[in-house]
């Protein structure tokens, strides 16, 4: 890429996940002058004027969100999503993976920002391997004492535990992640009391994505102005995008916030194999409408406010891209059991209808029986807008936005079957 | 896998390793350490028996009924015996767009198995999973055993029959 990689600097610096080289090039100072030059409300503000925005998917800025912690309520909790889960979404791991110091570090930051005193990393059951490798690294922290009691000689102490879940993808959802932590099923809490009033154990608490708090460092290092200086006026900075599908070079790539899909897919993705040209494209893996990958649609700014505008969002930002040879009609029914098997159960409308979203998509694939379409639409419908969490709402959204934009490919099923 | 394992040994012979997940927790939370503790009952046991669940939810002071409730929510847990090895092929659309489905399909023909069973030797059982968040390195699939899960991607067919047949030999089937 042409500018610097700020969140997988690991590309630009080999090594980077061993803490001897990560000291070499400035690791922990940033932490180091969070704690012995600056308050932590001087550190939220300074997030703040960052406008950074949480990376998970929502996109709310970062800052804000701290913010509305509860004052004066002891102790907080620093809660990290690690649940990686969403199709298409690999990001947090490559970062978990091989630049673990500097989300390390990030961590630190926000639970110094946060004045808690014990953080809690909460990683996919399936990143079994990356668990065990930042347990050792948080052990490698404490015996240089960068982690632990009264870091740098001031009255900031922290430990940080990792928690494996054990494969629920709506332990994402970050209520639903706390009960989880707290030995429970994984089902969303009902808002509010929202997590920085009553979270983890009923205190108070931030919940942030991987990729969020591994922007914190250079943030603090390189202040609020610089980090504006990246990528577009009300989504500044850069983000890693997880490209996927029918692409010649899948992976992911850190680019500025903004960047077109064009630029992404063809420029870095080195294009569609085959020649073939592209029909659609799930910008934010299966919990996004599905884009008709018009030269318009290539042409927009991948970035939080530019995607609403085109008909679908941002998102953890993965990208997947899906040929001419798709047929609409059978991504609709991979999301469809996907968040069929996903949904929690809690909530009537998620749980009767994606099991009878799928009921109608897999008649519609084996018998064709007319009328299915209309049928899965209404079912689309009695979900939307009548769920706790967004679960719900993202497993009608390739449904719909499939048939407003694709009709023909499931009328075609409609009419033959297969 | 140890199934022939008796329960109710994790205190005598994981002393440490159950002290030390419990300390992770605020003492008056014993509770957030029922995944932990499930996890290594997995390991010790093969799989969770109702008599494993009950030892787990006696570690951490909750009824049986609430850790099984756990066991049945989330797919890493077991409550049948499996395979020595769970191999967990992800056919989710950002793999099956890469060609997973039919990887699947031609491992199980070749094992002669369906997917959801196991080999008559035991030593593999092949299942179909969600998105593991290897999408770029598909197709994939993720071994899950006594000791942990592992990540095995930008497979052939051929090269997971080889590992199949590594794990009979590592497991003397």
């Amino acid at each position: 890429m042409a500018s610097e990689h700020i969140l997988l600097r690991h590309r630009d610096v080999a090594g980077l996940e061993r803490l001897d080289v990560y000291l070499e090039h400035g690791g922990f100072a940033a932490l180091r002058a969070a704690v012995t030059t600056k308050s932590p409300a001087e550190v939220i503000d300074l997030v703040k004027a960052s406008g950074l925005r949480g990376r998970g998917g929502a996109g709310f800025p970062t800052g804000v969100k701290w913010s509305f912690l509860s004052p004066n309520v002891f102790p907080r909790y620093v809660v990290v999503n690690a649940d990686e889960s969403e199709p298409g979404t690999f990001k947090d791991r490559e970062i978990l993976e091989r630049n673990p110091f500097q989300f390390l570090e990030g961590v630190a930051i926000c639970a110094y920002a946060a004045q808690a005193a014990s953080a809690y990393i909460y990683c996919r059951g399936e990143f079994w391997d990356l668990a065990e490798g930042l347990e050792r690294r948080i052990a490698e922290l404490k015996e240089r004492r960068l982690l632990g009691a009264n870091l740098f000689g001031s009255d900031f102490s922290l430990e940080i535990f990792v928690h494996l879940g054990a494969g629920a993808y709506i332990c994402g959802e970050e209520t639903a992640l706390l009960e989880s932590l707290e030995g429970k099923l994984g089902q969303p809490r009902l808002r509010p009391p929202f997590p920085a009033a009553k979270g983890l154990y009923a205190r108070p608490t931030v919940v942030n994505n991987v990729e969020t708090l591994t922007n914190l460092p250079p943030i603090v290092e390189r202040g609020a102005e610089w980090y504006r200086s990246i990528g577009t006026k009300d989504s500044p900075g850069t983000k890693v995008f997880s490209l996927s599908g029918h692409v010649a070079r899948p992976g992911n790539y850190e680019l500025p916030l903004g960047t077109t899909f064009r630029s992404l897919i063809f420029d870095h993705g080195g294009g569609v194999p085959g020649g073939r040209t592209i029909k659609a494209i799930l910008p934010a893996g299966a919990s996004a409408p599905m884009l008709r990958a018009t030269d318009e649609v290539l042409d927009t700014p991948m970035d939080y406010e530019s995607l609403p505008k085109a008909g679908s969002m941002l998102g953890s930002a993965s990208i997947i891209v899906m040929d001419e040879s798709v047929d609409v009609a059978w991504v609709a029914l991979k999301t469809t059991r996907f968040f069929k098997h996903e949904s929690c159960g809690k909530c009537t409308p998620c749980r009767e209808g994606t099991y009878w979203m799928l009921q109608a998509l897999e008649r519609l694939h084996n018998e064709g029986a007319p009328g299915q379409v209309d049928l899965l639409v209404a079912v689309a419908r009695g979900i939307e807008g009548k769920c706790l969490c967004p679960l719900g709402e993202f497993s009608i959204m390739p449904v719909t936005s499939g048939v407003d934009r694709f009709r023909p490919d499931f009328s075609a099923h409609e009419a033959n079957g297969r | 896998m140890m199934a022939e394992a008796r329960t109710g040994t994790l205190r005598r012979h994981h002393a440490q390793e159950v002290e030390a997940i419990l300390a992770r927790y605020p003492a008056d939370q014993r509770r957030s350490a029922v995944m932990p503790l499930l996890y290594l009952a997995q390991h010790e046991y093969g799989y969770l028996s109702p008599a494993a669940v009950d030892e787990v939810a006696d570690l951490v002071g909750v009824s049986g009924t609430q850790v099984a409730s756990l066991v049945g929510f989330y797919s890493l847990y077991h409550d049948h015996p499996g395979g020595r090895v769970r191999m967990q092929i992800c056919t989710d659309l950002p793999c099956a767009l890469r060609g997973a489905e039919a990887f699947a399909r031609e491992v199980c023909q070749n094992l002669g198995i369906r997917l959801g069973e196991t080999t008559p030797d035991g030593a593999v059982t092949v299942e179909e999973v969600m998105c593991l968040a290897g999408c770029d390195r598909a197709p994939m699939f993720q071994a899950q055993d006594d000791r942990g899960i592992h990540y095995h991607e930008n497979q052939t067919v051929a090269s997971a029959l080889e590992w199949v047949e590594e794990v009979r030999r590592t497991h003397g089937v």
